[in-house]
């Protein structure tokens, strides 16, 4: 045996080795970096509770969120409704109606090119079809933009969770002649009705912390509102506004309401994988 | 109609065969439809709307570097210049990181470590970009302006020619620092889709060749990368794409100059910059009309890497995905 070919061998095997183990802990060390400070400003920001019962201050003062949380939920909630039917009935007739056809491919395909979409897009899109011909900036548009990025992600789970319901459970439901809908509803969805939900929580958690679409939507708004045809100011685009601005009670808000997003974003994805999991075993 | 309350529900049923089947299959059939109305409605609201910029400034909206609301005149290649070198800067950390990660998780990690370390990366890919992004302005920039920008400037500065990207005062924001960031922002993502191909490679493949001797790197690079080559490929492809279309993380810290400069170190602008910037607030027709056009060209950009990582997906899928 080539002892210096072995000894070379081991010898890049250690390199790489130590490399892959270098880049892991740097990589984590990172974005562990990244949430501790989030952690440390964020705390110091949500342990004011008026935060919570303020409305956004004017520049130089201090004040809280409250309009902006209230804001982002009224947004964020009426995308969900949205987007959980439309999405689901489309995932459906991708399994239920048209598997394997070429137009279900072609949804398909089309579907996951809008999940990756850059949704500074969907912002545009938006714009041009509910800002410019209404002439003012809305909630109602802000509420589109965030359907639309949440309803690729709902058609994809819907899709992968029907597509695990054992056939042999619709074909009983059929021999008692059950028609087709029924089938649907009270045998596939029930059998996936874990999986459904959990593509509804990520879709809610995907769009919570979508900033980009809102910008030329929703816009922002300093005061508390409750009319879906006026601006309407939501968690992302204030944390924007005031992160960039040079007064220090608009940077500690901006952090608070980082804190409180990735919070919101984290026990979403936490819910929807203990569902997951559950429904698997 | 009012003899129909004392039927049963399951003679109703045989009794209007199809109507609530003709409904719910209406509705399946018209949402998924809707689906692609929506991308065919995104081109045709980007191409409508920039139609006035493109017809004033023809080819030359392409390749013109000025930008200026004020006088009216808009070039998009500052943006398009700033959007792709990032997004290269952005590759050339985050693909080496995130293959040394993915060897770790599925060749090297302790079994008890594998699913921790794993869950942990897929809830860190869910972090809103807004968070990378605020990180880098209050965090990140700072340490590039007083320690990565004067050493880089002071050591591979002085180099001729390669020095010429690393020339200018530290500002701690522009194009390196916004690149660095996009890298840190879609490490998760392409980490959590680069394990999952690796770990399409079936294990009697994989301990047939260290059971013929192969070492970790051997099975890692003649065995694992081969077969899983076409999906490695998309998944960097995909997070491109993510990186390209990214306007958060890059917004705080690119700079917002719609200018070229040869050093990586100054301040800059991407596509999706721009718009976050300054699309509420155009009025004039011109300037919004030129703000859709590089939300077109943007569209265009993503659209054609993301296409591409699709297919090579969709591809592999079929190839060893056969369940």
């Amino acid at each position: 045996m080539d002892i210096a070919l072995v000894n070379s061998r081991k010898r890049r095997n250690r390199i790489v080795a130590i490399l892959s183990y270098a880049v892991t802990a740097s990589g984590l060390l990172i974005l562990t970096a990244i949430l501790w400070t989030l952690v440390i400003n964020g705390l110091s920001a949500v342990s004011n509770l008026s935060l919570f019962t303020e409305m956004t201050p004017p520049p130089g003062s201090s004040g809280g969120l409250a309009n902006a949380i209230f804001g982002s939920v009224v947004m964020t909630g009426l995308a969900t409704l949205i987007a959980t039917p439309i999405g689901i009935l489309a995932g459906t007739f991708l399994v239920e109606y048209r598997r394997g056809t070429w137009i279900a491919e072609l949804v398909q395909f089309v579907n996951d090119m809008l999940v990756s979409a850059p949704s500074i897009i969907v912002g545009l899109f938006v714009y041009t079809m509910l800002v410019l011909p209404f002439g003012h900036f809305s909630a109602f548009a802000g509420a589109i933009s965030l359907a639309i990025i949440a309803l690729p992600v709902v058609v994809r789970t819907t899709q992968d969770m029907l597509l695990l319901v054992p056939n042999g459970l619709r074909e009983a439901a059929f021999a008692l002649g059950a028609p087709k809908w029924k089938v649907i509803t009270t045998v596939s969805y029930r059998a996936a009705f874990q999986g459904l939900l959990t593509g509804v929580l990520l879709a809610v958690a995907r769009i919570s912390g979508e900033t980009a679409p809102l910008l030329f939507t929703a816009l922002n708004n300093q005061f508390w509102s409750n009319d879906l045809t006026r601006p309407m100011a939501s968690l992302p685009v204030t944390i924007f506004q005031f992160a960039m601005s040079p007064y220090a009670d608009w940077r500690s808000l901006a952090w608070g309401g980082a804190f409180l997003i990735t919070f919101a974003v984290l026990v979403l994805n936490i819910g929807a994988r203990a569902i997951a999991s559950r429904s698997r075993s | 109609m009012t003899s129909t309350v004392s039927v049963l529900p399951q003679q109703r049923a045989t009794r209007l065969p199809g109507l609530g089947d003709a409904i719910f299959g209406f509705l399946a059939w018209g949402f998924a439809l809707l689906v692609l109305v929506l991308l065919t409605g995104v081109i045709v609201s980007l191409v409508w709307g920039s139609l006035p910029a493109l017809r004033t400034y023809g080819f030359d909206f392409l390749i013109s570097t000025r930008w200026n609301p004020v006088t009216e005149k808009f070039g998009a290649l500052p943006a398009i210049y700033g959007t792709l070198v990032t997004s290269v800067i952005a590759m050339v950390i985050a693909i080496p990181v995130s293959f040394g990660i993915s060897i770790f998780l599925t060749e090297l990690c302790p079994p008890m470590l594998k699913r921790p370390i794993g869950t942990a990366i897929e809830l860190l890919a869910a972090v809103p970009s807004i968070i990378f992004g605020i990180w880098g302005l209050f965090v990140l920039s700072p340490i590039m302006q007083t320690i990565v920008q004067p050493f880089l400037i002071s050591t591979i500065g002085q180099v001729p020619v390669i020095g010429l990207l690393f020339s200018g005062a530290p500002y701690g924001i522009g194009i390196l620092t916004a690149g660095m960031i996009l890298s840190i922002m879609v490490l998760p993502y392409m980490v959590s889709i680069t394990r999952d191909v690796f770990e399409t490679v079936p294990a009697q493949v994989r301990e047939s060749a260290y059971g013929l001797g192969a070492t970790t790197w051997e099975v890692v690079w003649r065995v694992i990368l081969p077969y899983s080559r076409v999906g490695v490929i998309g998944a960097f492809m995909l997070s491109l794409g993510r990186a390209l279309g990214e306007t958060m993380a890059v917004t705080f810290v690119v700079g917002n100059t719609a200018k070229i400069a040869t050093s990586i170190l100054a301040p800059g602008t991407t596509i999706s910059a721009a718009l976050a910037n300054e699309f509420a607030e155009a009025s004039d027709e011109l300037h919004l009309a030129s703000l859709l056009g590089l939300g077109l060209i943007l569209f265009i950009l993503t659209f054609a890497v993301i296409g591409t990582a699709r297919l090579l997906l969709l591809r592999l899928n079929k190839q060893f995905g056969g369940h």
